[in-house]
């Protein structure tokens, strides 16, 4: 595994959509003005091929690589795949990641200040979708001046997006790589999201949303949280990092954490109460659900797509199983797009997009080598 | 790549396949066969694997490959969707024998089949006076751990044709470095056929 840093970077943002020319939106409204928290990695280069726009998943941010100060303990999301000589590598790529509009990370939310009203959106701010999010990032790359993405590449709701720029830009796309994601949410898929809502919604402090500056529902954001980590593990996972393991020797005999992975959700759910604002959790999951490019709706305009595709998914992730990924690969297949899919033995069940770096690393590394060859 | 490390196979395909035709490779391996196509005949090539390493080699080397089995790798696909459909040293590793054939033949304009000749005279002495189950060297594995599901002779395929009305467009006999024209189901180690559909 390699090592090298983007170093220390620092977020910037892009406002646009001002009022009268608000963004238009899928559920019929508008929103402006937006602005999207965006991070870059590397030089663009002077024809503009070079760039990659990351989209990140439920819970991610603009932050993908590097660190913000010389002692931030913490790197970006992804470092493990962008940086000089990795996959994603900055000495030769320009790489873009912003957060996603409904987000709580710097772009504009339902945490955000409504200008009609000047107070917090809350439950005002408007339902948004995938393609939502994506017209928002189309501003982006625009006011960037790049004409044409490299690669548009995430995991999980960041696959949804990747799929949707192909369905909604797909002349400014040269290939998407859509991993660990779905053309549509299950039924499972809804349901574990729709336990995720309800258990924020049930928390007193919601307060039907209307909660900034007052006390977050902490609580239920936070068992929203746990009931998500669940899902991104396996079991063989879940087993061989806690297995039965107990944080005292013996039993309590109370209500209180005797168990490892019982210690260990309520630590997820607790740091994340501090990142994340419980509206955006309600946002981002209804607009995952809301996704669906299923049979003919990834080729909106007919025909095929000039683009390239690598679609990967991993065994043990039960969340976004297998066969969905499959089923890209079936409608690439039909429409004759030149298209590579693999499956990747892993255990890490959902999780292992953004944990099985080398294998991961080994596909788009040499995926985007092609493409950048074919491109220049 | 320099020649001599091109297989003799690998070399009558690229000589049979139509400069720019649009190739499908069934267990397509590491990808070199694809690879050879695409520096050729600047081929627009597509595989399927069902082997997870061969899939990492495959897109190291630039050529597109889908995470597949064979078996049920074909139904997306439309008639004539390929110039070329490849069964080079995959047939025998397969299932679904017949289905797949039929397939191939649907989503292919022509199908290229290669597989090793069961009945070249080094099987033949191994089983019929040592006694042993055959090891060649286009059979080179053990009973213990061949991947080959099936095992075939030359003259079993003819037969499978000519009952199953398949066309044979052309045929090669391969020896170890040349053709091999003398009683074939013999002394040819490897055998592949160009098929096409009846009619066409």
């Amino acid at each position: 595994m390699k090592n090298k840093s983007v170093g220390i970077v620092k977020t910037e943002y892009c406002t646009f959509a001002q009022p009268p020319h608000e963004l238009p939106l899928e559920c019929g409204r508008a929103l402006g003005p937006v602005t999207l928290a965006y991070e870059t990695y590397g030089e663009l280069n002077n024809e503009k091929s070079n760039a990659i726009l990351v989209c990140h998943a439920l819970s991610g941010d603009a932050h993908a690589a590097g660190r913000y100060h010389q002692t931030d303990k913490n790197s970006g999301w992804w470092d493990n795949m962008i940086g000089p000589q990795k996959a994603l590598d900055t000495a030769k790529y320009f790489v873009i990641c912003s957060n996603v509009i409904g987000g709580c990370r710097g772009s504009t939310g339902p945490a955000s200040i409504d200008p009609k009203t000047n107070k917090p959106y809350a439950l005002e701010f408007p339902l948004i979708t995938i393609a939502d999010m994506v017209n928002a990032q189309k501003h982006l790359i625009d006011y960037l001046g790049i004409k044409k993405l490299l690669s548009v590449i995430g995991g999980s709701m960041g696959g949804m997006q990747a799929l949707q720029w192909a369905a909604s830009y797909p002349e400014y796309v040269a290939s998407l790589i859509p991993i660990a994601t779905a053309l549509k949410h299950s039924s499972q898929q809804i349901a574990f999201d729709e336990v995720g809502r309800q258990a924020i919604m049930a928390d007193p402090l919601w307060n039907n949303g209307d909660y900034y500056g007052k006390s977050n529902p902490e609580r239920g954001l936070s068992v929203a949280r746990m009931i998500g980590h669940i899902t991104y593990m396996s079991d063989t996972s879940m087993e061989e990092k806690f297995s039965r393991r107990l944080r005292e020797k013996n039993y309590s005999f109370k209500f209180e954490t005797d168990f490892e992975v019982e210690g260990y959700l309520r630590y997820r759910g607790e740091n994340f109460v501090k990142r994340f604002d419980a509206n955006s959790y309600l946002y981002i999951t209804k607009a995952m659900d809301y996704f669906d490019l299923s049979e003919d709706k990834l080729f909106p305009h007919g025909g095929s797509i000039g683009a390239r595709f690598l679609v990967i998914s991993f065994k043990s992730d039960w969340l976004y199983p297998s066969y969905q990924s499959q089923e890209i690969a079936r409608q690439l297949k039909i429409r004759g797009v030149d298209a590579t899919y693999c499956e990747i033995n892993s255990t890490y069940g959902h999780d292992a997009f953004l944990l099985e770096a080398e294998e991961e690393a080994r596909l788009v590394t040499h995926f985007l080598n092609k493409t950048y060859r074919i491109l220049t | 790549m320099s020649q001599e490390k091109v297989s003799f196979d690998h070399r009558i395909i690229t000589r049979i396949v139509d400069a720019g035709a649009k190739v499908l490779d069934l267990g397509c391996g590491n990808g070199q066969l694809m690879l050879l196509l695409v520096k050729e005949k600047k081929a627009k090539v597509q595989g399927i694997e069902l082997s997870e390493q061969a899939i990492y080699q495959c897109v190291e080397k630039g050529v597109s490959v889908f995470h597949s089995d064979i078996d049920s790798g074909l139904t997306e696909y439309p008639d004539n969707s390929f110039d070329y459909v490849i069964l080079n040293e995959s047939l025998q590793e397969v299932k679904k024998v017949e289905f797949v054939i039929q397939e191939a033949l649907r989503v292919g304009k022509k199908v290229i089949v290669g597989f090793p000749n069961f009945a070249h005279i080094k099987a033949r002495v191994a089983l019929a006076l040592c006694g042993n189950a055959p090891s060649t060297k286009s059979l080179p594995y053990h009973w213990y751990d061949t991947p080959n599901l099936r095992f075939l002779s030359i003259s079993d395929f003819e037969n499978y044709c000519a009952t199953h009305k398949i066309r044979i467009l052309q045929r090669f006999y391969l020896g170890k470095k040349r053709l091999i024209s003398f009683f074939p189901n013999l002394f040819a180690l490897n055998s592949l056929f160009i098929l096409s559909k009846n009619g066409h």
